[in-house]
């Protein structure tokens, strides 16, 4: 198993390098010259463009951007943010704790909502609460952020005044304000991950309950909450476990909209700020952050694959 | 008698123990560095308003008042003595003073970076006549110097703190102004608290402002709703009917600075070498067949001010005789006859991706359909806009500017040939010239006369650009908050404002 470990590790190394050439490619091709959008109203004077991109090497040659950049980038210095002049490691290790509470209450949010309505689903197959438990799904699915975020701050917090509407205090400051301000958001964010999760225990489930291995528990006489939570479940959560650490990406991507509605200072409102202002270490430093977490999240989820399915080990 | 006088003083006592509230306020966006050289966005200047005093203000008439300054004098067209208030500190507790207005001006002017040199770049030199004199020399008389000093160019820092921090100041700014700052969370908040020593601390009735930015302006409405903010700096128009509706909230509009036009491109690359871009009798027939009432109608419920000009009729430069003509759908047919042009004749207009600046392009699109032009709208993200105008790949551009005190920030840039902001490259010596002379003048009526003659050239004769309309300023509040000055520039002035 190290060695399988070391070798997947391995791999990782020069994805993450493509990785940083697209990162770094692909912003480039955003059109809109930066240095236009950093002058501000002061963009009609050639000198005040001139000195901008003076400052920031836009003059260089981009293969010298890139790596000057990525030589800072490994040294730890991922640069400063152009607009306001802060360490874009530090807008990072602000931002991040914000997403991840976030990312981590709408996981769990999911998790509570669609593991157990897939199991029920699956239980209940082609009776009513199967239908009831798809069309929630459905209904999940198909609501976009935007629209279930604004809807939210209409009702719980303008006309039932129970929460507020936007805004964001760490979770170490005051633990119930905290939650009072990211419980909303993190509904929405969730919600739209615990449908695909709940399909996917449904579907999953299905598998398990025509197993032989359900059938022999369920010839020895087991109860069918044993045979369906304890025989079952644990065989169908090995592909959810998977799809949960993929989703856990998706997650990241969808906090960029909710974090802007729910005016959430995290890691997506950061990086939204950062395109339109043509803030490009930000984008860089934001973007190569998250594609590290997403490709370590993916050897977590191979890992813990190992952990819940023995049989693998030997594979 | 000895009665009252003691129930009085206990009432004064009680007054003087309860503690002041606090103000939250909500911004568009979140402000970029807080240094007031190297500042560059609106709401920036918001801040700034409570934490760094300029040295002259402008009030609801857009008449130059003194802040830091108590005078000034113009000793000949380029030389102008002001004296400054004395007794102020700097929130490091160091005396604002001749020395350190000078150390600021020349900071504004010399800095790396600094976003203030075009500003004032008119100066020559600074001398400190005495601890509270200083005399600016410009290199040639310019009449917008003096409105220069009521923005950022006239805010004056601590010296000592602005040479400890270098170019880190704005994340710590420390200046002369009503409050002081306390921190700042990006993307998050910027918190400032009274500053007991400053020199109008009578008017300050508050005791923290925290100001947040949410960029949604439903969410913004929802958090005034709410009360979670007691000030939105502006509401969108299609929120001001549901805020007027609500007995809880105000809105205080005021005429703002700037306006809303169409760039015409008339000499910037091969994409002015159309009928459009070669015959002003073209132009013409496209702007007689916009109907600027109804499009304001239609897309702002008629709350802004259709106009001609780019100074706003707040302004004293203002000219009264410069009126959008109405629309006249059959002699923009005529006009286009006139030209020789082939209907239906196919313009495109670049816009800034925005759901009521698409909405006006539409209203647009079908409103000069009926005079016989096509027009393809092009909406673009906003900094790909800017870059698209100035390198000449576009034929109409529909852009918005903040305005400025001055009536020469809101024209000279745009207009005058090779100027900046020229990005449709227009050009006509005559009107370079007007433009020139305007700034030499310092009398407001002789000003109005030249730049109405200009007007008249460049916008009449030669329709180098289509003037829509003057915006509002928006801001909503609680009704709880009183003393709210409504000042065209659209800031936030904290003295005198007050949370019930």
């Amino acid at each position: 198993m190290a060695v399988w470990l070391l070798r997947r590790i391995g791999q990782i190394i020069p994805t993450l390098l493509i990785l940083s050439v697209l990162i770094f490619a692909l912003q480039q091709l955003m059109p809109g010259d930066p240095a236009l959008i950093l002058a501000g109203e002061e963009r009609g004077d050639p000198q005040v463009l001139a000195q901008i991109r003076a400052e920031l090497f836009l003059d260089r040659p981009l293969p010298e951007q890139y790596v000057r950049w990525l030589w800072r980038a490994l040294q730890g210095d991922l640069g400063f943010s152009w607009r306001i002049r802060e360490p874009v490691a530090v807008l990072i290790l602000q931002k991040l704790p914000v997403t991840l509470q976030l990312g981590g209450m709408a996981f769990v949010i999911a998790c509570c909502i669609g593991v157990p309505l897939g199991v029920l689903s699956a239980v209940y197959k082609g009776r009513w609460p199967d239908v009831l438990v798809n069309a929630v799904a459905l209904a999940g699915i198909s609501t976009p952020n935007f629209w279930l975020g604004i809807m939210l701050i209409l009702l719980v917090s303008v006309n039932l005044g129970w929460l507020p509407p936007s805004g964001y205090v760490p979770l170490f400051e005051d633990p119930w304000q905290s939650l009072k301000t990211t419980i909303m958001p993190a509904f929405v964010l969730g919600n739209a991950i615990s449908a695909v999760l709940m399909r996917h225990t449904r579907a999953a489930m299905l598998n398990a309950l025509s197993q032989d291995y359900v059938r022999t528990a369920r010839a020895k006489g087991l109860g069918e909450r044993v045979v369906v939570l304890k025989h079952a479940l644990r065989n169908a959560l090995v592909p959810v476990v998977t799809l949960g650490a993929i989703e856990l990406g998706r997650l990241l991507a969808g906090a960029v909209l909710t974090e802007q509605i729910f005016t959430i200072p995290g890691f997506g409102k950061l990086i939204v700020d950062a395109v339109f202002n043509r803030d490009y270490p930000v984008v860089q430093g934001v973007v190569m952050v998250v594609a590290v977490i997403t490709v370590l999240l993916a050897l977590l989820a191979d890992v813990i694959y190992l952990l819940v399915n023995p049989r693998l080990r030997h594979a | 008698m000895i009665r009252l006088a003691l129930a009085l003083m206990m009432l004064a006592g009680a007054a003087a123990a309860q503690p002041l509230p606090n103000l939250r306020i909500g911004l568009r966006e979140d402000p970029d560095i807080l240094d007031p050289s190297l500042a560059r966005t609106y709401v920036g200047r918001i801040v700034f308003a409570a934490l760094c005093d300029k040295l002259f203000d402008i009030n609801e008439k857009l008449e130059i008042v003194p802040q830091l300054a108590t005078a000034h004098a113009w000793e000949d067209p380029k030389t102008l003595l002001v004296t400054l208030r004395t007794g102020v500190r700097f929130h490091d507790g160091e005396a604002m003073d001749a020395e350190a207005v000078k150390y600021s001006l020349l900071r504004h002017l010399n800095m790396q970076g600094s976003f203030r040199r075009g500003e004032i770049n008119s100066m020559e030199s600074v001398e400190v006549v005495d601890a509270t004199h200083v005399r600016i020399r410009l290199k040639e008389p310019f009449a917008p110097f003096l409105s220069q000093l009521t923005d950022r160019a006239g805010m004056i820092v601590s010296p000592k703190a602005a040479e400890a921090a270098g170019n880190q100041f704005g994340n710590r700014p420390v200046c002369a102004g009503p409050f002081r700052f306390v921190e700042r969370v990006a993307q998050d908040r910027i918190v400032v608290e009274r500053f007991p020593d400053y020199w109008d601390a009578a008017r300050i009735h508050l005791n923290r402002i925290t100001y947040l930015p949410i960029p949604d302006s439903t969410v913004r409405l929802a958090n005034l709703q709410s009360g979670a903010i007691e000030i939105s700096e502006t509401v969108s128009p299609s929120d001001v009917a549901a805020i007027r509706r609500n007995s809880r909230l105000r809105l205080v509009l005021s005429d703002e600075l700037g306006y809303q036009s169409i760039t015409l491109n008339i000499g910037n690359g091969p994409r002015a070498n159309t009928p459009f871009g070669r015959d002003p009798r073209v132009r013409q027939a496209f702007e007689l067949a916009i109907d600027r009432d109804a499009l304001n109608q239609v897309v702002y419920e008629g709350m802004y001010s259709p106009t001609r000009q780019a100074v706003p009729p707040a302004s004293p430069y203002h000219v009264p005789g410069i009126r959008p003509e109405p629309r006249n759908v059959e002699r923009a047919k005529a006009l286009l006859r006139e030209a020789g042009v082939r209907t239906p004749l196919p313009v495109e207009m670049t816009v800034p991706n925005n759901p009521d600046l698409r909405q006006v392009a539409e209203v647009i699109q079908a409103m000069v359909a009926e005079a016989g032009f096509e027009l393809k709208i092009n909406a673009m993200e906003f900094a790909s806009s800017l870059q698209a105008a100035s390198r000449g790949e576009f034929e109409t551009y529909l852009l918005g500017w903040s305005g400025r005190t001055d009536p020469d920030g809101n024209i000279w840039t745009f207009i005058h040939t090779g100027a900046p902001q020229n990005d449709g490259r227009y050009s006509n010596p005559e009107v370079d010239a007007l433009l020139n002379q305007q700034r030499q003048v310092n009398g407001v009526a002789e000003r109005r006369a030249l730049l109405e003659r200009m007007w008249r050239i460049a916008v009449v004769q030669d329709v180098s650009r289509i003037y829509l309309w003057h915006r509002k300023n928006t801001p909503a509040m609680s009704a709880r908050v009183q003393g709210f000055a409504a000042v065209p520039d659209g800031l936030v002035r904290v003295q005198g404002l007050r949370l019930q």
